[in-house]
């Protein structure tokens, strides 16, 4: 297990496509991406499961070329998860301090730790996160490292991400039977937050909006932490549909009409402007009204960063994004998006793009390996916090390497 | 109808200066409940039993039995039908008002969902209340398993509950789930939910009885909950040895029932019951009130404190957190699974549920009138995503009534 150590690999099983991302971390802890591998996803509705046999011949595919292009064998991988069952909330532990001199002990911090994931869930459902905000001592707000302070009361503010126990364990499993190990579950939305964000924008506050073919996750960092996250299950699928319906054009029509004319903001030039769809033999099949797809198309996407900014405004969040906002995902590439998202969220939209790695930068620059990049990243971070965290082992490991010759 | 049998109950309800108190099971349930009771120490409580069941009625230990009945039933019971109880009740409602005369309290235990537990307690606390007592209901929830119809009629049982008696105690029995090992026997799990209710008897039953080193007086229990009409979250944690009042604290607010602490931090009149053996020390009753003040900011505190020699190195505390009967408008619609479920709202809930129920049925009818079903195309066969009410499935356009053309 030593010698491959340093290759992690991040796995997307998404509703239009299953991504594979291959990072090597050198000795110092960076990050560097040397491989990755897509196919086409057939048994994924809206960012769920629909038929395992496919989405298993799909992700062999994946890993087959990941390993081509990488050269390494993959033997786990971060998992990437998402679906409209996943949600996010932010839950309040608290701890009395009752050791006589009332200094705060770590064995109060992990009470109060464990006080603040103990939550009420529906009985099916299972945390995926929970990640530590801040501290209060007696109502002292902001405070990151409260041991060795005195107080007689420690509280710890946590966000909570949960979803449908039975429904991400269809996908872990679906990726052991491939023997994969899965080495951690993680919420897209985090992944993609992780990728594209600095440390800066992070404390600034930032909304990280990824648009997916099914699903589109969002998460909002602040003063450094996550506040807020969630999913919609809507998604670049949910456009399509609603152009077969509204074009009434079959769905794979649908779908590329949308990729050639779509765009987010309708334009006035092609209002009434028609065009015509033939059939191979160059027959005119039916006439189809330009701008009548923009409206549509537009609509639905508005409608998505709507929902989005409700919910923001509902968790007092709006005021603290002043990084402001960053989309990526598939949806991303629809002309005229960051346009309509300012005149939606009323603030600097950029399109973001995953930061803080080297390597291949054709995956780098794309919107849609965000997420896979991401998670790569998560694991790196949680590769070096071990490291960091057990010294006696991270000391041994260190010896072992040495000793034992690297390939 | 033994009526006779309630005139010598009458005459000893005035020898001490303690105030009487009468428990009353209600049905099935509230006679199971009684006879777990009954293995405790109740000197001088009066105990009957009210049900339509004439076998279960037999079997019970209550000195006094009324049995509530009609030709139509032939003492089999009420078929689970509340309505015809309630009916029955009222119809002999100076039976029940005389079986409460004479008592300064009445504990009524009953198991809400089913026949007579939900048809006769909501009649009788009115009785109760209308004898001059003050009337404190103990009543449990049924299981999720039971049923849809059981729920509901629990939930329009404990509404009117509320409003009839003083002051209810109420233990939804799949919150102790919990509490409860996955392997435990169902005679176990029932044996565990009736212990919960049991308890929150006996603490109150021991502040008013219990002559204590800080009492608890009659009065001040009526002060708490007279009128209120309040919902009510307990809970009752014991623990022995050096640590214990630390013990206790951490138990106290780590309590499913209480919502690790929650129901207390949002309640405004907490009793505190503190007993335990002749060692009780002041360094552990302000340890532990401490703690319980700091919660519960906005809150009336009454607190009590007992010596119990049996009770020897155990430190026992039972705690009454009741919460005013206001929803505030903007928390109502936000009281779904996201927000962890405190007690009191797992009890609002089915006021909520219908209100946001009447909306959804309000929207699908709309979006299903049979003249404009809409096709949801690719997502025909998924499963929908409903955002507050809305399908998001169905194109924004056709939702939004944006015409084409």
């Amino acid at each position: 297990m030593f010698d491959d150590s340093n290759i992690i690999a991040g796995l997307e099983i998404g509703t239009s496509k299953i991504c594979i991302v291959v990072g090597e971390q050198n000795a110092d802890g960076a990050l560097n991406i040397i491989g990755l591998g897509q196919s086409r996803s057939r048994g994924v509705r809206k960012g769920e499961v629909i038929n395992p046999e496919q989405v298993e011949e799909d992700l062999r595919t994946a890993i087959f070329e990941a390993e081509q292009m990488a050269d390494v064998e993959i033997r786990s991988v971060y998992l990437g998860v998402s679906g409209g069952h996943i949600r996010g909330f932010n839950n309040r532990g608290v701890h009395p301090v009752v050791s006589a001199d009332r200094e705060i002990s770590q064995d109060d911090v992990d009470d109060v730790v464990k006080n603040a994931k103990a939550i009420n869930l529906p009985a099916e459902n299972t945390v995926i996160h929970a990640v530590r905000q801040h501290f209060f001592v007696d109502g002292q707000a902001g405070i990151t490292q409260p041991v060795g302070m005195l107080g007689a009361r420690l509280e710890v503010d946590m966000h909570v991400i949960h979803g449908h126990a039975n429904r991400l364990q269809n996908v872990v499993r679906l990726v052991r039977a491939t023997s994969l190990e899965v080495d951690d579950v993680v919420f897209n939305g985090i992944a993609t937050a992780l990728a594209l964000l600095t440390n800066e924008q992070k404390e600034l506050g930032a909304l990280v909006i990824d648009i997916g073919g099914g699903t589109t996750e969002f998460v909002v960092y602040a003063d450094g932490v996550i506040r807020h996250s969630g999913a919609l299950a809507v998604g670049g699928d949910h456009v399509s549909n609603d152009l077969a319906y509204g074009l009434k054009v079959p769905l794979s029509r649908a779908e590329k009409l949308k990729l050639e004319y779509g765009t987010a903001i309708p334009s006035e030039a092609a209002k009434g402007q028609t065009l015509s769809i033939t059939n191979e033999l160059g027959l005119e099949l039916k006439r189809i009204n330009v701008g009548h797809l923009q409206r549509i198309m537009a609509l639905r996407l508005e409608e998505l960063f709507q929902l989005i900014a409700q919910d923001l405004e509902q968790a007092g969040l709006t005021d603290y994004l002043r990084a402001g906002v960053f989309i990526c995902g598939g949806g991303s590439r629809v002309p005229g998006l960051v346009q309509l998202a300012e005149n939606v969220f009323q603030m600097n939209v950029t399109l973001g793009q995953a930061s803080a790695v080297s390597g291949l930068t054709t995956a780098l620059e794309q919107p849609e390996f965000a997420t896979a990049i991401g998670l790569v990243k998560y694991g790196s971070l949680k590769n070096r916090r071990r490291a960091a965290s057990t010294t006696l082992m991270g000391g041994l490991k260190g010896v072992f390497n040495r000793m034992l010759p690297r390939n | 109808m033994n009526l006779e049998n309630q005139n010598p109950l009458l005459e000893t309800s005035e020898t001490s200066g303690k105030p009487t108190v009468r428990i009353i099971a209600v049905g099935n349930a509230g006679d199971a409940l009684l006879s777990g009771l009954a293995a405790h120490d109740f000197a001088g409580a009066e105990f009957v039993a009210i049900n339509t069941d004439a076998v279960a009625l037999a079997d019970t230990t209550a000195k006094v039995k009324i049995h509530l009945e009609n030709k139509l039933f032939r003492g089999l019971g009420s078929g689970g039908d509340p309505d015809r109880t309630k009916a029955m009740a009222e119809e002999q409602f100076s039976t029940l008002k005389s079986a409460c005369a004479g008592a300064n309290v009445v504990f009524i235990l009953a198991g809400l969902g089913g026949g007579a537990g939900s048809g006769i307690s909501p009649v009788l606390a009115k009785a109760a209340h209308e004898a001059g007592a003050l009337v404190l209901a103990f009543v449990t929830l049924p299981f999720e398993c039971e049923g849809n119809r059981r729920e509901a009629q629990a939930q329009v049982a404990l509404e009117s509950l509320k409003t009839a008696a003083d002051g209810v105690i109420c233990l939804p029995s799949q919150k102790t789930f919990k509490l409860i090992d996955e392997n435990s026997t169902l005679v176990e799990t029932f044996r565990v939910t009736g212990g919960f209710l049991i308890e929150g008897v006996r603490g109150v039953w021991s502040l008013l009885t219990r002559s204590g080193l800080i009492q608890v007086h009659f009065s001040d229990l009526c002060a708490l909950i007279r009128d209120r009409h309040a919902e009510n979250a307990f809970a009752f944690v014991e623990a022995s040895g050096p640590g214990r009042a630390r013990e206790v604290t951490e138990k106290i607010l780590n309590h499913p029932l209480l919502d690790e602490g929650r129901a207390l931090a949002e309640s405004d009149a907490v009793l505190v019951s503190l007993t335990a053996g002749k060692d009780l020390t002041m360094a552990e009753i302000n340890r532990v009130m401490e703690q319980v003040k700091r919660q519960c900011v906005h809150a009336q505190i009454i607190m009590g404190a007992a010596a119990d020699g049996a009770l020897k190195e155990k430190l026992c505390v039972t705690i009454i957190a009741a919460k005013q009967n206001v929803v505030p408008p903007s928390v109502a619609p936000r009281a779904d699974h996201r927000s962890p479920a405190t007690m009191v709202s797992a009890q609002r809930e089915p006021a909520l549920s219908r209100t946001r129920k009447r909306g959804a049925v309000a929207k699908a009818v709309q979006g299903q009138l049979p003249l404009s079903i809409v096709s949801k195309g690719r997502f025909d066969k998924s499963e929908p995503t409903l955002h507050r009410g809305e399908d998001l499935d169905i194109p924004t356009f056709i939702r939004r009534g944006v015409a084409l053309n």
